[in-house]
């Protein structure tokens, strides 16, 4: 029988100021603090960040891939949603 | 007549389901064929699933037990500067572990059952690791041989059709090219030095060449998983392929240290622009990986014990986190 492993954490990290959060792996610790020093240690040996946010991978709910298509597909048929679907005449300028 | 009735139609049952996964697997192979991702939660053939928690697993069990016979040499390092650098290999080989186990895991599979695999015998690594480093010199052979040939084996799997796969290896790449580099300047230095360490450098060479070439794994027609591996894209060149790159970029390196390959039978074929090699002692491969290297034992040794005696370490920071979850919902309340 196994030992248990600690709780499993999702890490995101900005890479530098101006740009979002980016899943960029997961990992194990026993509380958030850890969590934060492992996922600096195993994701940022190489400058790859200015911040770090791990979530708990229990806490996270995710839509079904199996489901993908029907789900998304509401997006579809709504073309209007395009700027591209609007005719301006050429003489019309900055629009 | 019930019993044949129920048969009957448990077969009619049967027939269904393996028409419903024969349908799913053709979408799944098509999905494939079309270079798209398969991500964890995706649907997957089971067999699918099975080869790569193998195959990852393996990988990260490597970079674990590969830390050992580099770590090694931390204590005995000749400058602060090899020291520092060699402290940063090692520490990046647990990072690949990591990342890997991580990969692993999105497919069902618990580290902590990984790691059982591995100490109790179950679960292989590369039996590059079951050998010694007898010598500073081996220190380099590594880094320019064995992570050479990692990165060979590596930088096609950044094209792995399984996602959490292919995204750790572009991490694991990006990081090994040090490693590599690292190893070929110890090579060069050892290589520019005194007679002694000069013959330092050709026994490095001499033991850890034709160890590095078997890396690669068995010959073609021997590869049980080679052509399923390929159909699913986990796999993109075969192993005769990627052993000849190796042998073809590695060469001319050994060349430039003003080392000699132990092979007399290597030779440049003009006509196919390739080095023609002499036979691998297959035999000694297999034999190193049923567990008669010669550092099998102490490998595993050495992970369980470091396994046991951290025990108390990660039962303490357990009990840690609950004290503090308690005392913060208490604080709550």
């Amino acid at each position: 029988m196994a030992e248990q492993d600690w709780p499993l954490w999702e890490v995101f990290i900005r890479s530098r100021t101006g740009l979002s959060h980016k899943h960029v792996g997961s990992l194990h610790a026993a509380d958030q603090q850890m969590a934060l020093q492992n996922a600096r240690d195993l994701y940022t040996r190489r400058q790859e960040g200015v911040s770090i946010w791990v979530v708990p991978s229990a806490a996270i709910h995710a839509s079904d891939p199996a489901e993908r298509d029907a789900y998304f597909d509401p997006a579809d048929d709504k073309i209007y949603r395009h700027p591209t679907f609007y005719d301006i005449p050429d003489e019309v300028e900055v629009l | 007549m019930y019993t044949q009735g129920l048969d009957q139609q448990g077969s009619q049952d049967n027939t269904e389901h393996a028409n419903a996964d024969r349908e799913r697997e053709a979408a799944f192979q098509a999905r494939i064929d079309g270079e798209e991702k398969i991500e964890p939660r995706d649907w997957m053939p089971e067999a699918y699933r099975k080869t790569l928690v193998r195959q990852i697993s393996q990988h990260a069990h490597s970079e674990i037990v590969g830390m050992l016979p580099e770590g090694n040499w931390i204590s005995r390092a000749p400058t602060l500067k090899r020291k520092l650098i060699l402290m940063a290999k090692v520490q990046d080989e647990a990072g690949h572990g990591l990342y890997l186990y991580s990969a692993a895991e999105t497919l069902g599979t618990s580290r902590a059952d990984m790691v059982d695999q591995l100490l109790d015998g179950r679960a292989k690594y590369s039996s590059i690791f079951n050998y010694p480093t007898l010598t500073w010199a081996d220190v380099g052979a590594i880094g320019w041989l064995v992570d050479g040939a990692a990165i060979m084996n590596q930088i096609p799997l950044c094209r792995c059709s399984y996602g959490p796969y292919a995204r750790a290896m572009v991490r694991v790449c990006r990081e090994e090219s040090f490693h590599q580099r690292q190893g070929y300047e110890l090579m060069l230095a050892l290589c520019r030095g005194n007679d002694e360490q000069k013959r330092m450098a050709q026994d490095a060479l001499n033991r850890w060449w034709w160890p590095s070439l078997m890396m690669f794994g068995p010959s073609d027609n021997e590869s049980r998983h080679t052509a399923q591996s390929m159909a699913w894209k986990i796999k993109r060149f075969s192993n005769d392929e990627l052993r000849q790159k190796f042998v073809d970029t590695t060469v001319p390196q050994a060349e430039y240290l003003g080392l000699e390959v132990p092979d007399p039978d290597l030779a440049f074929d003009e006509e196919s622009g390739h080095y023609r090699f002499g036979a691998i002692d297959w035999e000694e491969f297999f034999a190193v990986l049923k567990g008669n290297g010669p550092c099998n034992r102490e490998r595993i040794e050495a992970r369980r014990s470091a396994h046991e005696e951290g025990r108390w370490v990660r039962d303490a920071a357990r009990a840690y986190a609950r004290k503090q979850a308690k005392r913060a919902a208490a604080q709550a309340a």
